[in-house]
C-alpha cells in the first residue's frame, strides 16, 4: 500500500491532483472552492449527467471516476455524495484506480462500509471515513471540509474521530506553538474505513514526528486496541489523548453512529484506564492538550 | 447480556454488551423471526388487560406475561410472570404493564404459551466493530448471562453470511447431539439471512431451546438495527418508537437525546457537544438535552434547534457551545437575534463563539438577553449559577 504522506505529497514538485466525486451538489461546489483556495489542485470534478461541463469556468466535470482518472492522473478522490448513493460511487472509484478515497457523507448504512473496506483491501486502496471531515497536510493539501484556521504546519500528529473537537484542539495546538505534520478525521461511525491503529501506522514512522494526540469519544473499542498496539510496540514518541463523551448516559447515540456506549463495552473510563496502562495522559478538557502534550515532551 | 472475550490483537479488552440498547421489543423481533422460519412460542400482544383478558381466553393457562422493553435483565427485575388461572392473570398483569425496569416503562405486554424443552443454548450474530465484520457467537449453555459462561464460540464471517459447513462446525464446537445438528445449521443461517437482508447490528436468541425431537426454538429475541439503513428498510418503520421531538430534530437535521437535567446544551459536531456536556457535568450541572446541529449550520437550522429547546419542559438556561468554522458564528448570531424578534426564546442563554467571524457576531448579540463569554468554562459557570439562584 502506498503511504499516506506519499499519495498527499507525490513525488515530484507538482501538487498531487484530486477529483471531487459530487462536485456540483451545494456541500461539493462550496468545499471544492474552499479546497482550492487553500492550494489543493482540484484536478477535475465527476458528477453523472454533467459531463463535458466546467466548474468554475476552469474545472473539467466528468461522467464517471474512470474518465476523470484517465484525463488526470489523480491516485486521490473526495465524495460528496448523498450517503444512499455512497457504494456505487465509492466502488466505481475504488476500481478506477483511486488509492485514497475520503468519504465525507454522514449516515451511510454500515454494510455498505463495510462492502467498499473489502474492496478497497483487493485495490490497496486507504479509505477515509464515511462522516470524516478530513485529512490535511497543514499548508500543502486539504482534503475534507474542514476550516484552515486552526491548523499551522509543524511536527505533530492529530487523530480525531470527531470533525469540530479536531478543528478545536488543533487550534489550541497551534496557538501553542504545536504545529501538524498531518490531521487525519476517522469519522464517527460504527465501522471506519480507516481505524485508529490504521492511522497511527500511517503516522508513526514520519521522520521529524515529535508527538500524537488522540482525540478519540465514547463507542467501540478503537482507543483501547490502539493504547494496547502502543504497549505492544514499545512506542517511544509522546502520545496524549482526550476522550469525549465521560458523562454521556449508556445506550444512547450521542450524535454519531458510532458514539454508543453498551454496557461496558465504548464507556469512556474502558477507554481511559486502557490509555492510563499505556502511558498516555487524557485531558479532561480540550484546553488542556497542549498541556499535557508540553508536559510528555519536557519528559523525554 | 454481558459478553466478554478477548480479541486477538488487543489483550485485556473486554467485550462487554451488558443490556445491549435493543431497538426492537422481543414481539417486533419474533414477528421477523416468524417472517424467516424461525420457530417461536406462541404468543399475543396487548397493551391493555381488556384486550389482555381476550388474549389469555382465546390461549388458555398457563402461560407466561412478559414485559415488552427496550433494555435487558428483565427477568431478574419481574418483568416474566407465570400465570396459572384467572385471578392470578388479574393480578399480574397490571403489575408488569405498569412496571418500570431500568427507566423504561414496559410498551406492551406479550401473553407466550409455555414450552417444554430439553435443554438451553445461546445464539447471536452481531457487528464486531474492530474486526469489521459480521461474528458468530454460541454456547452450549443458554438463558443466563452470556458472561459467566466458559465454553463459548466465537466465528468471524465477513459480511454476514453463513455457509452450512461454518454453521456445522459450530453446532459441532458447542457440542451439539447428532439429531440435532441440522436444526441448529438451519436456524443459524436463516438468522444469517434475516440479520444481512434487515442490516442487523445485532441479533440474538437467548435461549434458544432443544425441544424433545432435537428441533429448537427461539424463546427470546433481540435485534437492533441500523438507523442509516432506514431508507431502504421501510418495512421496519413501524418499530420506530420516536418522542415528537426527536422525530422534529430528525427532520431539521439535528441528533438529539433527551436528558433529566434543567440546562440545554447546543453545539455544533457531536464531539464539541459531548465535550460541553462532560464539562456541563463535572462543574456541577445538568443537561437537559444534547443537541448536535451538525457541523455544518446554518441560521434556519440553528432557529430551528432554538423553537425545540423553547418546547422542552424544566429547561431553564441554555448553553450554547460553536466552534465556527466554515460555519460563521455570525450565521448563528442572525438566528439568536432572530429568535429573540419572534420571542421564541425567552430563556438565558450562555453561549461560547469561537471561530470564524466571532468578534461580529459579539458585537451583533452585545443588546440581546445573549450573554457571551470567552471561553466555555466561563459560559457553563454562569449556567450553573443561574439555574441555581
Amino acid at each position: 500500500m502506498t503511504g499516506i504522506f506519499e499519495l498527499l505529497k507525490g513525488k515530484g514538485s507538482e501538487k498531487q491532483p484530486v477529483i471531487v466525486q459530487g462536485i456540483t451538489g451545494k456541500f461539493g461546489m462550496r468545499h471544492t472552492k474552499l479546497m482550492m483556495e487553500y492550494g489543493t489542485n482540484i484536478a477535475a470534478g465527476v458528477t453523472p449527467g454533467k459531463g463535458g461541463q466546467k466548474f468554475e469556468d476552469s474545472i473539467p466535470i466528468y461522467e464517471t471516476v474512470k474518465e476523470a482518472v484517465h484525463a488526470t492522473g489523480a491516485k486521490i478522490s473526495i465524495m460528496f455524495v448523498p450517503a444512499k448513493f455512497f457504494l456505487g460511487a465509492a466502488k466505481e472509484a475504488l476500481e478506477a484506480g483511486i488509492k485514497l478515497l475520503v468519504a465525507i457523507p454522514e449516515h451511510v448504512p454500515v454494510q455498505d462500509t463495510m462492502k467498499t473496506i473489502e474492496i478497497a483491501k483487493q485495490k490497496d486502496a486507504i479509505v477515509i471515513g464515511p462522516n470524516t471531515p478530513g485529512v490535511m497536510i497543514p499548508g500543502l493539501i486539504k482534503i475534507g471540509i474542514m476550516p484552515a484556521s486552526p491548523f499551522k504546519f509543524g511536527n505533530t500528529v492529530v487523530l480525531s474521530k470527531s470533525g469540530t473537537l479536531l478543528y478545536e484542539i488543533s487550534n489550541n495546538l497551534s496557538n501553542s506553538g504545536f504545529g501538524q505534520c498531518i490531521t487525519i478525521g476517522i469519522g464517527g461511525d460504527t465501522i471506519n474505513g480507516t481505524r485508529l491503529v490504521d492511522a497511527f501506522d500511517m503516522v508513526k514512522d514520519y521522520p521529524d514526528l515529535d508527538g500524537i494526540v488522540i482525540v478519540g469519544e465514547i463507542g467501540g473499542d478503537a482507543e483501547e486496541v490502539l493504547a494496547q498496539k502502543i504497549i505492544d510496540e514499545n512506542f517511544k514518541k509522546p502520545v496524549v489523548a482526550y476522550i469525549a463523551g465521560r458523562k454521556a448516559p449508556k445506550e444512547k447515540r450521542m450524535g454519531h453512529a458510532g458514539a454508543i456506549i453498551m454496557g461496558n463495552y465504548g464507556s469512556a473510563e474502558s477507554k481511559i484506564s486502557m490509555f492510563s496502562k499505556a502511558n498516555i495522559p487524557v485531558a479532561k478538557r480540550p484546553i488542556e492538550v497542549p498541556i499535557l502534550l508540553a508536559g510528555k515532551m519536557g519528559k523525554k | 447480556m454481558i459478553l466478554i472475550y478477548r480479541t486477538s490483537t488487543a489483550k485485556n479488552i473486554n467485550f462487554s454488551l451488558d443490556n445491549f440498547f435493543m431497538r426492537l421489543l422481543e414481539f417486533q423481533a419474533k414477528e421477523l423471526f416468524k417472517e424467516y422460519k424461525i420457530k417461536v412460542p406462541e404468543g399475543v400482544t396487548s397493551k391493555d388487560i381488556e384486550k389482555g383478558r381476550v388474549d389469555a381466553k382465546e390461549m388458555g393457562f398457563p402461560f407466561v406475561i412478559k414485559a415488552q422493553v427496550p433494555v435487558g435483565g428483565r427477568g431478574k427485575a419481574g418483568g416474566i410472570q407465570k400465570c396459572n388461572n384467572e385471578d392470578e392473570f388479574e393480578l399480574k398483569y397490571p403489575q408488569v404493564l405498569n412496571m418500570t425496569i431500568k427507566g423504561e416503562k414496559t410498551r406492551a405486554i406479550l401473553l407466550e404459551k409455555m414450552t417444554e424443552y430439553e435443554k438451553e443454548i445461546y445464539l447471536s450474530l452481531f457487528l464486531n466493530r474492530s474486526k469489521r465484520c459480521y461474528t458468530i457467537i454460541s454456547s452450549a449453555e443458554g438463558g443466563v448471562e452470556i458472561e459467566s459462561v466458559k465454553d463459548q464460540v466465537i466465528q468471524e464471517v465477513g459480511l454476514g453470511d453463513v455457509t452450512e459447513k461454518v454453521a456445522e462446525d459450530v453446532a459441532k464446537k458447542i457440542g451439539l447431539a447428532e439429531n440435532s445438528i441440522p436444526y441448529f445449521v438451519d436456524i443459524l443461517q436463516k438468522l444469517s439471512k434475516l440479520t444481512v437482508e434487515k442490516e442487523a447490528e445485532l441479533t440474538e436468541i437467548n435461549p434458544l431451546v432443544i425441544l424433545k425431537d432435537g428441533s429448537m426454538m427461539a424463546l427470546d429475541g433481540k435485534l437492533m438495527t441500523d438507523d442509516n439503513s432506514n431508507f431502504r428498510h421501510k418495512e421496519l418503520a413501524k418499530y420506530q418508537e420516536k418522542t415528537e421531538l426527536e422525530k422534529k430534530a430528525e427532520e431539521s437535521g439535528f441528533s438529539l437525546v433527551e436528558l433529566d437535567g434543567n440546562i440545554a446544551v447546543i453545539g455544533n459536531g457531536a464531539g464539541l457537544v459531548m465535550s460541553t456536556l462532560d464539562m456541563l457535568t463535572d462543574n456541577g450541572g445538568n443537561a437537559a438535552c444534547f443537541l448536535d446541529v451538525g457541523g455544518t449550520a446554518t441560521t434556519e437550522s440553528v432557529y430551528e434547534a432554538l423553537t425545540l429547546i423553547s418546547k422542552m419542559k424544566n429547561v431553564k438556561a441554555v448553553l450554547v457551545n460553536l466552534y465556527g468554522g466554515i460555519v460563521k458564528t455570525t450565521i448563528v448570531a442572525s438566528a439568536f437575534l432572530k429568535a429573540y424578534d419572534d420571542k421564541i426564546i425567552i430563556l438565558p442563554v450562555f453561549a461560547r463563539l469561537m471561530g470564524a467571524e466571532s468578534d461580529k457576531s459579539k458585537e451583533m448579540l452585545q443588546d440581546s438577553e445573549t450573554q457571551l463569554s470567552p471561553s466555555i468554562e466561563e459560559a457553563i459557570n454562569k449556567a450553573v449559577m443561574e439555574v441555581n439562584k
